[in-house]
């Protein structure tokens, strides 16, 4: 992979480079500053410093420079990762969220001075609303999980209004692992219920265990197998009557954009991760955004404060009126809501159905692509994601799918996510995107082709596989054994 | 504008070789009756040079920092970013990358967290620290559940009043599903009333969490109340201004068992708030409760040093229900940044610049009072960079704040009918303190 510095891996923290003496950035000059901290705060004096690095700017940006490479991103090249829409970040957002009336602002400035911010914030809302088909919206969460987490104390806040906040949630196998700890954050129980052997909601099961203790019921849809379940109005209808919450967890609305709302399936309630479906970047693991979109029903217990207009057309920050409170500082992540914005406006309707068309013809393709390799799960159209099993492939040759996704470095793929769904053995689920161009898909097929043939011939190529990399595979027994999870040596003076 | 590769060729192409007719062919798992076919409530698409006249008109519509003076802060702060670190933050190989599950192809993102990790250890004084929350206010919230995971049977967690309202209102979010009661203990001249934490401290308290400094800037004494929730047997969190450690006495020395806070003030824009950068940090005794990522070094195959998440039996991804929390992105990028400039200012400069909002913050203090329209309604506390006064000029403080706006400075926070929370960092000149005072001064 010549696009990484592999012969150079890591090098040394900039703790470790640190040099007495050595200086970057200071404050200016000013008249008092000979002021110290002893006389400042006396006893509560800071009296040996932190031994933080001690290196010039050039040093700094060398460093960087070097981490970067050693990095793989969506720039880099193809990166299928099921379930975490991997899709292009537009540069345009990018401006978007550093243009100083956005990234200078403060978050108690009142109203009418930033009535931009909470323009852009109040119809961002409103596209949400009518991407989700869920008209309250609550730009708080600042992540998917976060967005599930608010979902469920939002259900607890309407359900103890009648009474009773109900006991459990219940999530199919096929659920991320986010769901069942967020229902325990919340304070629920969990129940699991089984897939069928299709990948779709056992109706039997799921009726066997809602009952009035049920305070909600959480699906991905499409699905973690890549599946829009077909059941779905009848499964949100006996979610409904046992006086449940139905929640959609928005992993994949990109694949249904503009086909169909999450509101239209008998949905209460979804988080939509911004830093998938719309574009913003995961910057290596957020920041990124879950507002939730829920049922009218449901908006007056949405954490607040979220952007309203009034009647004279201004903009203002409201407190819903029924809110469960806040669950975080300030209004939401702002910077995430510009970008997201930035690309609705530049898809529009059209372009956004747009997206889902091409993400589920993107990877059809690729999974028909694909099917001689490796067998498919679930042989049947899927929806912008599919997942293979590595277990023929394991059993034969004794080369797992993480070995493959290691290999696939090599040829300059990111892998797909594995192990996961838990249900498929041997799990491999590809999510393309719909920007990744055909060439790229005709590649990556190729890619695991020749490779399900490495698995015969050469299997050890596999096992020890990636070669080319930054650095080979990890010794992750031993970073669990033996934590050592920052610099100890002080090296500063 | 789309970002979509295909041409229309290359659709029939891949069409004809899954062997359907069309693209609503594979959209058959839809029910009729559900699908939106009127299309979405959505104004048509624009071009880039359209979406970036109307993202420019938006942004004019605010007053932001850049011609708005700012002396607000309240946990989010007007510091000077260097130039550098947005040049950083713009390498795709950072921004577009995933959550660093594959390690051989994320040695940067991991290093670079690492490197984080380590600064916070050293401003905290606490062995270990994650790779960073959401914010600080939910950072609070996820010590306050990992204090009662630890303190098992022990569920009331104790709030200083004095933390500040949207940590408060946060905690009080994520005890209403039952895992501890937030009992905030009320403030008496912006400080946290001592004797009524001593009173509340029982044995059935898992936490007693404090601000250091508070929400108005005043460093407490907490140090007897620290012994004294030691003495109950509680866990104590500190919630920390990460850039104050560099001068004030690190959680470790003053046996903290967890801190917490906002590292916004590290590098980080403004951005109205969000994303904030939460960080995380404690005794390495409670190491296995922590919640979040973590990132350790180890070696590889060849044995050369490298960096891996690790602790995941923690996580949800694998421990699902029984995970320490349901986090899972965090704020990865936030961190890198903030890694970046700690290692931009070090010790000496970090100190430097924690001690230039002080000495300025003291000088905007003085001088406001001695204008005779404020009063100190705390003489004699210790204080960082941000301090309250209470309006006793003419008029109510409401019509004195909107003058100050239009005159084009952000005068603070108000707290209460008459308070103004002030923040000053390094980045506010003399002139524009002056100007403040000035208008202060001038107003009638």
């Amino acid at each position: 992979m010549s696009d990484f510095c592999r012969d150079q891996g890591p090098r040394p923290t900039l703790y470790e480079s640190s040099r007495p003496g050595a200086r970057c950035l200071r404050p200016p000059a000013c008249d008092s500053a000979g002021i110290s901290a002893a006389a400042l705060f006396g006893a509560y004096a800071r009296t040996s410093p932190p031994a933080l690095p001690q290196v010039s700017e050039l040093e700094i940006m060398r460093h960087y420079d070097h981490l970067a490479r050693m990095n793989f991103g969506v720039d880099t090249g193809s990166y299928p990762l099921g379930s975490c829409t991997m899709k292009y970040n537009p540069r345009i957002n990018e401006v978007a969220a550093r243009l100083p009336g956005f990234a200078q602002l403060h978050p108690a400035q009142p109203d009418s001075t930033v009535q931009g911010a909470l323009r852009l914030m109040y119809e961002l809302q409103e596209d949400l609303a009518a991407a989700s088909g869920l008209p309250g919206v609550s730009l708080q969460p600042a992540a998917g999980a976060h967005g599930e987490y608010t979902a469920l104390m939002v259900f607890r806040a309407a359900l103890t209004a009648t009474g009773n906040p109900r006991k459990k949630v219940i999530l199919p196998d096929t659920a991320h692992g986010t769901n069942p700890a967020s229902v325990a954050m919340a304070g629920y129980d969990v129940v699991t219920v089984p897939s069928t052997e299709g990948g779709l909601v056992d109706m039997e099961a799921l009726r066997a265990a809602l009952d009035k203790d049920t305070a909600a019921f959480m699906l991905t849809n499409p699905n973690t197998v890549g599946i829009f379940d077909p059941q779905i109005l009848e499964i949100t209808r006996a979610v409904h009557e046992v006086g449940a919450f139905a929640y959609c967890d928005g992993a994949n609305l990109n694949a249904i954009l503009g086909i169909t709302r999450p509101g239209d399936l008998g949905f209460d309630a979804l988080h939509i991760n911004l830093h998938k479906t719309f574009s913003t970047p995961h910057g290596g693991g957020g920041p990124g955004a879950g507002p939730l979109c829920v049922s009218a029903a449901l908006a007056p217990y949405l954490p607040g404060p979220v952007a309203a207009r009034n009647s004279e057309g201004t903009y203002e920050r409201m407190t819903p009126s029924a809110s469960i409170g806040r669950v975080r500082a300030a209004l939401g992540n702002f910077a995430v809501f510009v970008r997201a914005y930035t690309y609705i406006k530049a898809l529009g309707a059209e372009g956004l159905k747009g997206v889902a068309e091409q993400a589920v013809l993107s990877a059809n393709y690729l999974r028909v692509c694909l099917q001689d390799s490796f067998p498919v799960a679930y042989d049947r159209i899927c929806m912008h994601e599919f997942v293979l099993s590595g277990a023929r492939l394991k059993a034969e040759t004794g080369v797992s799918t993480l070995d493959i996704a290691k290999r696939l470095l090599d040829y300059g793929f990111h892998p797909p996510t594995i192990y996961f769904p838990l249900i498929v053995n041997e799990a491999m689920m590809f999510e393309p995107t719909e920007t990744e161009p055909l060439a790229a898909l005709d590649a990556l097929a190729d890619a695991l082709k020749t490779m399900a043939e490495e698995a015969k011939t050469d299997p050890e190529l596999l096992k020890s596989a990636p070669h080319t990399t930054p650095v080979r595979r990890l010794d992750e027994a031993q970073a669990a054994r033996n934590p050592n999870l920052r610099v100890v040596h002080r090296f500063c003076s | 504008m789309n970002y979509i590769p295909i041409t229309t060729d290359e659709r029939e192409e891949m069409l004809a070789r899954i062997g359907v007719a069309t693209i609503e062919d594979l959209f058959c798992d839809v029910p009729a009756e559900a699908r939106l076919n009127g299309g979405l409530d959505i104004e048509a698409g624009l071009e880039e040079m359209q979406v970036a006249a109307r993202l420019d008109a938006l942004a004019r519509a605010n007053r932001s920092a850049a011609d708005l003076v700012c002396f607000a802060g309240g946990g989010s702060y007007d510091h000077y970013q260097p130039a550098f670190i947005d040049n950083i933050l713009q390498r795709p190989e950072f921004f577009t990358a995933y959550t660093p599950y594959q390690p051989e192809v994320s040695q940067g993102t991991l290093q670079a967290i690492y490197e984080f990790q380590t600064g916070i250890c050293e401003l905290s004084g606490l062995g270990v620290a994650n790779a960073s929350m959401y914010d600080g206010a939910s950072a609070l919230a996820e010590a306050a559940l990992m204090a009662c995971r630890i303190k098992r049977g022990r569920s009331r967690v104790l709030v200083a009043g004095s933390i500040g309202p949207e940590k408060i209102e946060t905690l009080r979010t994520y005890a209403q599903a039952g895992a501890f009661t937030a009992e905030v203990i009320s403030e008496d001249a912006y400080t946290c009333n001592s004797d009524l934490v001593r009173d509340a401290l029982r044995d059935d308290v898992a936490a007693l969490c404090l601000p250091y400094p508070n929400y108005y800037g005043i460093v407490e004494d907490i140090a007897p109340l620290i012994a004294a929730a030691q003495e109950a047997g509680a866990l104590v969190i500190l919630d920390c201004n990460p850039l104050l450690l560099s001068v004030l006495k690190s959680p470790g020395d003053l046996d903290a068992d967890i801190a917490t806070g906002e590292a916004q003030c590290l590098g980080n824009a403004l951005s109205f708030g969000g994303p904030g950068l939460g960080f995380f940090a404690c005794t390495e005794a409670l190491m296995r409760q922590i919640p979040g990522r973590l990132v350790g070094k180890t070696v590889d195959i060849s044995g050369h040093d490298a960096y891996v998440l690790t602790l995941a039996t923690r996580e949800q991804h694998i421990r699902r229900e029984k995970a320490t929390s349901n986090i899972c992105s965090n704020h990865a990028l936030n961190a890198l940044a903030a890694g970046a400039y700690l290692a931009a200012a070090g010790p000496e400069g970090l100190a430097q610049i924690a001690l230039a909002a002080c000495a300025k913050a003291r000088r905007l203090h003085d001088a406001l009072i001695a204008t005779g329209r404020f009063r100190d309604p705390c003489p004699g506390a210790v204080f960082g960079y941000e301090f309250v006064l209470e309006w006793c000029g003419p008029g109510p403080l409401e019509q004195a704040y909107d003058a100050l706006i239009k005159a084009g400075i952000l005068p603070g926070i108000r707290t209460g009918v008459a308070g103004l929370l002030i923040a000053v960092t390094e980045k506010r000149s003399d002139q524009e303190i002056d100007a403040f005072v000035r208008e202060v001064s001038s107003y009638v």
